[in-house]
């Protein structure tokens, strides 16, 4: 029982995501989470004016499956599999988000600063995880895919262009936090 | 029984995301200050299983649960979309803290500010519809 209330170690987590790509192969699926947007967009009616988003979206109705399995797991592992939800980063790594402003480091599962319900009256708050989605979303439909579909089932497939989309994640990702951070927080 | 399989596979990787904490925007962080092996292990470990995983498939012609051939759909060949669209992806990747996986297993998780994400990262799924054209590829 202890080890299902312990956050996984990588040597538990890594194989779970290579098992769970497997199993999508094994049944003529892809893994691949943000084609889910694009999916949702068309739902909300955006093939009417354009035609990236004009398909039929009911062949995909199985990975909106996969979503909404994703947030009853989320349920489940937060609520019944794990106790204590403070991840334990590297204290090194608090002390540079405590110098930020993230007095929640170390000690929570997200920051509170920008996860908490108060941040709905938080101007800088909305902002920046708009901005953050926004940015994800874009990335991923121009980039053709995101983590899962590129850093795992691209590069499994030993695909080129995904090993340029995960140089790009980490070029864009270092300069978020090394460079821009320091301004915004 | 289709729909019960991608509700059980999804339930696994919600649990998987949450558990690993690879939904956690504090280990995010981390690993972009290169200050804790573990979403190196994570990713690293995956995708070398993966690797073994296709070659494997594709070596043996292994067919699908029900028998059908497995197809691997190659990525367009291209360079600039995929390191502009990724570094684009990067920068909210590291300030959202949430690739959109683990956005979906946070608001199982409760965390209602995420659907701010969501909301956003649909739109910005629609943004690159329509500037499509637009975009160096």
């Amino acid at each position: 029982m202890n080890f299902i209330q312990q956050p996984w170690p990588w040597y538990v987590s890594g194989p779970m995501i290579a098992f769970i790509m497997f199993l999508l192969i094994m049944i003529g699926k892809n893994f691949g989470m943000s084609s889910n947007l694009r999916t949702l967009c068309t739902i909300c009616g955006a093939g009417k004016s354009t035609d990236f988003f004009k398909f039929d979206w009911k062949a995909q109705k199985w990975n909106l499956i996969v979503v909404l399995g994703a947030i009853i797991g989320g349920f489940i592992a937060s609520n019944f599999l794990m106790i204590n939800q403070a991840v334990n980063i590297n204290p090194a790594t608090v002390e540079n988000l405590q110098t930020l402003g993230f007095q929640s480091a170390g000690t929570a599962y997200l920051p509170t600063e920008l996860f908490e319900t108060s941040v709905f009256t938080n101007l800088k708050g909305i902002f920046l995880l708009a901005i953050g989605g926004l940015l994800v979303g874009f990335g991923a439909r121009y980039a053709g895919g995101c983590t899962s579909g590129h850093a795992i089932s691209g590069l499994s497939n030993l695909q080129v262009p995904s090993l340029i989309a995960v140089i790009g994640f980490f070029i864009g990702g270092l300069v978020m936090i090394h460079l821009i951070f320091p301004l915004i927080f | 029984m289709r729909v019960l399989i991608y509700l059980f596979i999804g339930i696994l990787f919600g649990i998987t995301m949450f558990k690993s904490e690879a939904a956690s925007w504090f280990r995010i962080y981390e690993m972009f200050r290169f200050e804790a092996f573990h979403m190196y292990g994570i990713i690293g470990s995956g995708l070398f299983l993966g690797v073994v995983t296709m070659q494997i498939i594709k070596k043996y012609n292994i067919k699908s649960f029900y028998g059908e051939q497995i197809r691997f759909q190659p990525k367009e060949k291209g360079i600039s979309r995929y390191l502009l669209g990724g570094i684009i992806f990067g920068l909210g990747w590291a300030l959202a803290g949430a690739c959109p996986g683990p956005m979906f297993t946070l608001v199982g998780a409760g965390f209602s500010p995420i659907l701010i994400v969501i909301l956003f990262a649909v739109l910005g799924t629609y943004l690159y519809g329509v500037l499509k054209d637009k975009l160096p590829h």
